[in-house]
């Protein structure tokens, strides 16, 4: 593969979450709204999540749920890459022949349910935080806002 | 019971918070005295883990009996210095909890047993931070000290409340996202979670010098920066702490900042090693001269303040320069002074703060101060002992926390650090006795000091007086105490290169 496509194909899902997180920050320092600003914040934690969600991600492999063979009375899934490992005669023992090539990576995974879980409540602090300054001012323009505090302020 | 004191530090408010949430609204009277309790039994475990720590050394505590490899339990890790944060953090919070008796009818109408629940929650969150050993699970807990400290601010009266809690959720999440980013650089390297794993792998595969882990301690290192109001990312703190009700402020402005720099040693020292952070990455210098330009442009800004509040967070702007300065001049007494004033400016910031609560309760204009000891002389007295502290005269804690990093300046070399030090204790003296001035010695137009008679104020109620006192006598006790606090630091650096000390 020639450099540029090195640098830019093979690494495609950096590139989508480092240009997502762009749009975000963008969002959040330029935008006169606040609901927009939060809308950037949003994009900004979601870009994250993907890129964790991806690094957890190898070629050919699947679920990572270990099945116990015999020990459970049933055959559900055999482990594609890892069967061929395994001595002829025996189930499938996680204890000797797990081949970790052959699952995904849960962890990143488990790790952003907690992020999508703090995220969503950011949003909603963000949004009960908005809807009080909108009370207090009437507007949800930043400029304004600063101009009614500046006057009022003398 | 006491094999599980590291958990119960933490356990102790988050019930407290949850039973507040339950009962409530139905027996608003009992919410205080679940707050009270909930930090007593939090501050009596931070102290009987700390007395463990001074037996054994460092205790870990693995969540569930879950010791697996690779650190996918959860685990709490105490050692000497944290230890000593933690004990700090639940002081603060119990002296806080005493403060708000009587003023959180006034701040938060109708809103009391929400603030208490999450005064608790951030609590657990702040105190969560200093003992988690595991780097995804701080940043959980960073976001629970946030999330709960955005409601704090914005629950308050001021019409420009809302609106600075909007900056700082913005900001906040930032910050708390390049900290989780960075986290998943180093695990992507190193495929642990876990602090003291990650530290093992580093050094076993020698990954000092890898881009990746550089990238992450970056990544991490502008989060926190973010999070403890650093210089350049500084831009959201003053309106936070001085709109906020000052019972949040109380809680909060001694305890966040703190408590993000604390999560900065702690990085800096038990994650990456103070070889990738000092030899490998040459930022040492430009880190440093951050801190002078934080240090010597908050003390402007504290100069140029109207009020008091407001000018006491770009002090504390100011002190966080003295903390991340201390800490990377890569030098034992640097490091102590970083994590001494850690302690120290933990207790002058509540003590100021509180003292502010107590004597503005509407406008904090600075004039408010004409003749101010005579109308409230306990309160005046404890203010001025938290402002010599803040300034640097002995035998107050602010002064030993100087003079261990002016001695880490010396003895690296680093003179413009110690330039900025002396330059901003210099502003601290003008501003402090500008104000000491007024409220002593003012004499009004007429050229007669003001009558004993002429203003009776309303008495101050005396739980605030007892909170302010404890906060003003910790400063002093700090102070004194300075040699045993010191060796328990130099106990916990000694086993590291390069910021352990020759002896």
């Amino acid at each position: 593969m020639d450099p540029l496509g090195d640098l830019i194909l093979a690494r495609f899902n950096y590139w989508i979450y480092v240009v997502l997180m762009m749009i975000g920050l963008y969002a959040m320092i330029t935008k006169n709204n606040l609901i927009k600003k939060l809308i950037g914040m949003s994009i900004f934690q979601t870009a994250i999540i993907l890129f964790f969600v991806s690094t957890g991600v190898k070629e050919g492999a699947t679920i990572p749920i270990i099945d116990h063979g015999e020990d459970h009375g049933s055959e559900l899934v055999e482990a594609p890459a890892a069967a061929e490992h395994v001595p002829e005669g025996r189930g499938f023992d996680h204890e000797e022949a797990l081949e970790s090539d052959a699952f995904a990576n849960p962890l990143p995974h488990v790790l952003m349910l907690t992020a999508i879980v703090v995220g969503v409540a950011t949003l909603g602090v963000g949004l009960s935080v908005v809807q009080k300054v909108f009370i207090r001012f009437q507007t949800l323009e930043e400029d304004q806002i600063l101009e009614n505090i500046r006057t009022s302020d003398g | 019971m006491a094999d599980q004191a590291p958990l119960l530090i933490l356990l102790f408010p988050l019930f407290g918070a949850v039973t507040i949430s339950l009962i409530g609204p139905w027996k608003k009277q009992l919410c205080l005295p679940v707050a009270i309790v909930a930090t007593i039994g939090s501050l009596a475990a931070a102290l009987t883990a700390f007395c463990d720590v001074l037996q054994v050394g460092q205790v870990q505590y693995f969540l569930g009996g879950w010791e697996s490899p690779r650190g996918i339990g959860i685990e709490l890790r105490i050692d000497h210095v944290n230890g000593l944060v933690a004990i700090v953090v639940t002081a603060v919070a119990l002296i806080t909890a005493i403060y708000s008796a009587r003023r959180v009818d006034d701040e938060f109408e109708g809103k009391v047993p929400l603030f208490y629940a999450l005064f608790l929650l951030s609590a657990t969150g702040l105190i969560g931070m200093t003992l988690a050993g595991d780097a995804f699970n701080l940043y959980v807990l960073l976001e629970v000290a946030s999330l709960t400290g955005y409601a704090l601010v914005a629950m308050g009266k001021e019409r420009r409340a809302a609106m600075s809690a909007f900056n700082y959720i913005v900001m906040g999440t930032i910050g708390a996202s390049f900290y989780l980013l960075g986290v998943g650089y180093l695990y992507l390297k190193t495929g642990s979670l876990n602090m003291g794993d990650i530290h093992q792998i580093i050094v076993d595969q020698d990954l000092r010098g890898s881009k990746i882990i550089q990238v992450a301690f970056i990544l991490i290192l502008i989060g926190v920066w973010i999070k403890m109001a650093f210089f350049p990312l500084h831009a959201w703190l003053p309106n936070v702490y001085s709109f906020a009700p000052s019972t949040s402020a109380c809680l909060m402005a001694p305890l966040v900042t703190k408590v993000a720099v604390y999560v900065m040693i702690r990085m800096m020292l038990t994650v990456f090693g103070p070889e990738t952070v000092f030899v490998a990455l040459p930022w040492s210098e430009i880190v440093i001269w951050l801190a002078v330009l934080d240090i010597v442009v908050a003390s402007f800004m504290a100069l140029a303040q109207k009020n008091l509040r407001r000018m006491l967070s770009y002090l504390i702007i100011a002190e966080v320069g003295y903390m991340v300065g201390g800490a990377w001049l890569a030098n034992h007494y640097g490091m102590v002074g970083a994590i001494y004033h850690i302690i120290s400016d933990s207790f002058m910031t509540l003590c100021m703060f509180l003292a502010a609560g107590i004597l503005f309760t509407k406008s904090d204009a600075l004039t408010g101060f004409k003749g101010m000891f005579v109308r409230k002389p306990a309160t005046m007295m404890a203010f001025t002992l938290g402002a010599f502290s803040l300034i640097g005269i002995p035998p107050t804690c602010g002064f030993f926390s100087k003079f261990y990093l002016i001695r880490g300046g010396i003895e690296s070399g680093h003179w413009e650090f110690v330039i900025a030090l002396l330059f901003s204790s210099l502003i601290n003296v003008v501003l402090f006795f500008r104000i000491i001035e007024f409220a002593y010695f003012h004499i009004d137009e007429k050229g007669s000091k003001p009558d004993q008679t002429e203003a009776p104020a309303a008495a101050t109620p005396i739980t605030q007086v007892i909170s302010l006192w404890t906060a003003a006598i910790a400063v002093l006790l700090i102070g004194l105490f300075n040699q045993p606090i010191v060796g328990w630091i130099q106990t916990t650096l000694r086993p590291l290169t390069i910021v352990g000390g020759q002896g």
